[in-house]
């Protein structure tokens, strides 16, 4: 059996095509742009040929992110922060914690041992500490999105950023370059401005380990590196970490296609009860909860491996 | 979900000659009432018929009652052309009129209606002969002085005196308690003298006693139609109906009319309770509301969450602005002054302390009300009841184990609505509710 996760972000559009064993077969990822059922179309469509398999024998797919209503193809919605936490306990089963990142929301997640949500803070009214907020640092600047972080790495003298607004950060920007400070020192302050209303978030349900860190800004090392420093602790992160709302989607997908139930929100306790009794069995694919096993085990349960990536604790050098 | 037997005890009222004609009668009475009393609004608009600028927080209508002027609440005005959607004009002329974004949003509602002669979506609003205002909402205070700048009418600013300390004893019988209890009687006894001036008509104190005894019933009987919502079904929605219901409780408080409406309401619920009629097809999940709903969006706010199957089961809207009915205050109609003073004091300090010392109310709330969870709507423009939302929600999440969902918009200000944002976060709350309760049903099977 094939299902199919559609997570139609703001900025990205991300789709994964999984087997019943909860492999992860072919996934995809393109800009959102303007039509936004054309990319979820596209995005499945990618998924599909990517995973090799025919889109007649994907027998339910589930929409999840701000455009999850315009997956006209999908079966149901799910909203991205229940998918992301599924997404967040699969990977790493211990997580009790999800941050994601995204191109403008910063979500921070309390989840429960069976990967349910049990409390969770967003940012709002403002994109400040959301992944625009790097972009428009690279725009600022003039540099590509890919190599804010390994630049940001570089600084020895890192300046403050104060403003909250997204738009105005990018004259502050401008006035820092303006008074002789370097890129490197000014793209660090930008990221740990970043981190600090992230970790705002986090406070507000609180942090508890273990900690993923998901979504698109997980690609940016040294917000990965930041966050470790800031919070004194390991964060989870995967190379998946950009496609986790589609996992977590295809995980729902799945669990609605085996069981038949009526609404997201029963599917996840019958999912989290179909991963207790296959613990029980021992057919379960869900980690042992040994740490040093966590890595491997990982990546074992992604029919198509990427390098997971597991960053944390503090870096000499840079201080927050 | 399978209908539960009352869980209050409800009076045997005789079943109603025509069944049809109850259920939702609060609503249909409560919309004939409310046009009325625009209409009587309309009619002293024209006529110069002295009128009464008050709060719902502590309006002292049964004072003003006395002295038959026409009562005008700025809030509800506000508040209904929000609904109405015209709020954003008025915006806009407060605010090129120099008023700043940041301000309540229900002040500069207010002034663009002043700045445009008054005009109101439900008819014409009569100048203020006299205003009173409590210092229960400090934007009240600044508030009041627009008008006396616009008009130079007559100010009267009740002062309660709050909570001056931790241990601070506020319990009626106390020696501060009285001391304080003779500090506003001396305040409500200026403000008689002042009516008696504004409206050169005399006090006459058994128009006051009547008032009182009117109020008694209104709330002994509002207090009743609350809890009456503990039952599964809820017999009404603490939002939205609620809403309607309390509009009646302000306009007509310390009327005849205003008992009369209230013990028809009773009655309503209570039919609706024994045939177990609730809001919507199937009761899901039971809320509490706290802050005010989004007035602009009204419509849809309360759709998002009936969209689950949810219901406001109960909402602090209705507690602190019904002027302490909510508790089925009871005055001693023969210390017609003294009671008034203490009800002040009692009403008025649990309304100002509510946001630093409700948690633990709010917690015996939520079970006695079986509620599946709280919503906490913070208001932009209202930082008094806005303030402390983050810290009640973090106590009664993490120390009472209530699931709390946390937004924000505004009452009437249409440009902080942000419907992704909301329905993304309303969706996402009660996917984790329904995991919870489904976890809950499977824990209990065994």
């Amino acid at each position: 059996m094939l299902v199919g996760g559609v997570d139609v972000g703001s900025t990205q559009t991300k789709a994964v095509v999984m087997d019943d064993r909860r492999r992860v077969l072919g996934r995809s990822l393109i800009d959102t742009g303007g039509i936004v059922t054309a990319a979820a179309e596209t995005a499945f469509q990618l998924a599909v040929a990517d995973a090799g398999v025919e889109r007649s024998d994907v027998v339910y797919v589930v929409g999840t992110g701000y455009g999850r209503y315009r997956v006209t193809f999908g079966d149901t919605q799910v909203t991205e922060i229940s998918c992301h936490a599924r997404g967040g306990q699969y990977l790493f089963p211990k997580t009790r914690t999800v941050l994601d990142i995204g191109g403008q929301d910063t979500k921070a997640i309390k989840i429960g041992p069976e990967g349910q949500v049990l409390d969770f803070s967003m940012n709002d009214k403002c994109a400040a500490g959301t992944g625009r907020f790097l972009g428009a640092a690279a725009m600022a600047l003039d540099i590509p999105l890919g190599e804010l972080g390994a630049l940001a790495l570089a600084a020895k003298n890192p300046v403050k950023i104060t403003t909250t607004c997204t738009v105005f950060a990018e004259t502050e920007i401008i006035n820092w370059l303006a008074r002789g400070k370097k890129v490197e020192d000014v793209l660090m302050g930008v990221h740990q401005a970043i981190a600090t209303r992230s970790i705002s978030l986090l406070r507000r349900v609180g942090v508890e380990d273990e900690l993923t860190f998901t979504g698109g800004v997980t690609r940016n090392i040294a917000m990965v590196q930041i966050l470790g420093e800031m919070l004194e602790t390991h964060l989870n992160v995967s190379e998946e970490a950009h496609y986790m709302g589609a996992i977590g989607a295809s995980l729902f997908a799945l669990e609605k296609a085996m069981t038949g139930a009526a609404g997201a929100v029963e599917a996840m306790t019958v999912g989290a009860r179909l991963d207790s009794a296959r613990a029980a069995s021992g057919d379960c694919e869900i980690c042992p909860e040994l740490p040093d096993r966590k890595f491997s085990d990982a990546q074992e349960r992604l029919a198509k491996p990427s390098q997971l990536i597991q960053i944390g604790g503090m870096r000499e050098g840079v201080k927050p | 979900m399978v209908n539960q037997m009352p869980n209050m005890s409800v009076t045997q009222a005789p079943a109603p000659q025509k069944e049809g004609e109850l259920v939702g009668r609060g609503r249909r009475d409560g919309n004939r009432l409310f046009k009325e009393w625009y209409a009587e609004l309309d009619a002293a608009a024209e006529s110069g018929d002295p009128s009464a600028y008050v709060f719902v927080m502590g309006s002292a209508a049964e004072v003003l009652k006395a002295f038959d002027l026409n009562l005008v609440f700025p809030e509800i005005n506000s508040l209904q052309m929000a609904v109405r959607k015209v709020s954003l004009e008025y915006l806009n002329k407060a605010e090129d009129y120099g008023y700043s974004t940041d301000v309540c949003g229900y002040v500069k509602a207010d002034v663009g209606m002043h700045l445009d002669g008054r005009k109101h979506p439900n008819g014409r609003i009569p100048k203020p002969s006299i205003v009173v205002a409590t210092n229960m909402c400090n934007t009240y205070v600044k508030w009041v002085e627009i008008w006396q700048r616009m008009y130079g009418c007559k100010v009267f600013v009740l002062d309660i005196p709050g909570q001056r300390g931790i241990g601070w004893s506020t319990e009626p019988g106390s020696e501060q308690f009285e001391n304080d209890r003779r500090y506003v009687q001396s305040q409500l006894e200026e403000l008689i003298e002042a009516c008696v001036a504004v409206t050169g008509r005399p006090f006459k104190i058994e128009r006051l006693q009547e008032n009182l005894a009117h109020v008694n019933r209104m709330a002994a009987d509002w207090s009743a139609v609350l809890k009456l919502n503990q039952n599964i079904p809820a017999p009404f929605n603490a939002m939205a109906d609620g809403l309607a219901y309390m509009g009646v409780l302000s306009a007509y408080r310390g009327t005849e009319t205003g008992a009369r409406y209230m013990a028809e309401l009773r009655e309503e619920m209570e039919h609706k309770v024994r045939l177990g009629l609730g809001t919507i097809a199937e009761e899901r999940f039971r809320l509490h509301g706290v802050g005010p709903a989004c007035y602009s969006y009204f419509r849809r706010f309360l759709e998002l969450f009936q969209d689950w199957g949810a219901v406001y089961v109960n909402s602090e809207y209705l507690a602190y602005a019904g002027g302490g009915l909510d508790l089925g205050i009871q005055f001693d109609v023969e210390r017609p002054l003294e009671s008034l003073a203490e009800q002040l004091l009692i009403t008025g300090r649990r309304s100002m302390s509510n946001m630093f010392f409700s948690q633990d109310q709010l917690a015996d709330t939520v079970r006695d009300w079986k509620s599946d969870g709280i919503v906490y709507h913070s208001v932009k423009s209202c930082r008094t009841v806005s303030t402390g939302m983050a810290d009640s929600r973090e106590y009664l999440t993490r120390i009472k184990d209530v699931p709390a969902l946390f937004v924000e918009s505004d009452l009437v200000d249409p440009r902080l609505w942000s419907e992704a944002q909301f329905k993304n976060r309303i969706d996402a709350f009660f996917e984790a509710l329904g995991a919870r309760k489904a976890a809950a049903l499977v824990a209990a099977k065994g």
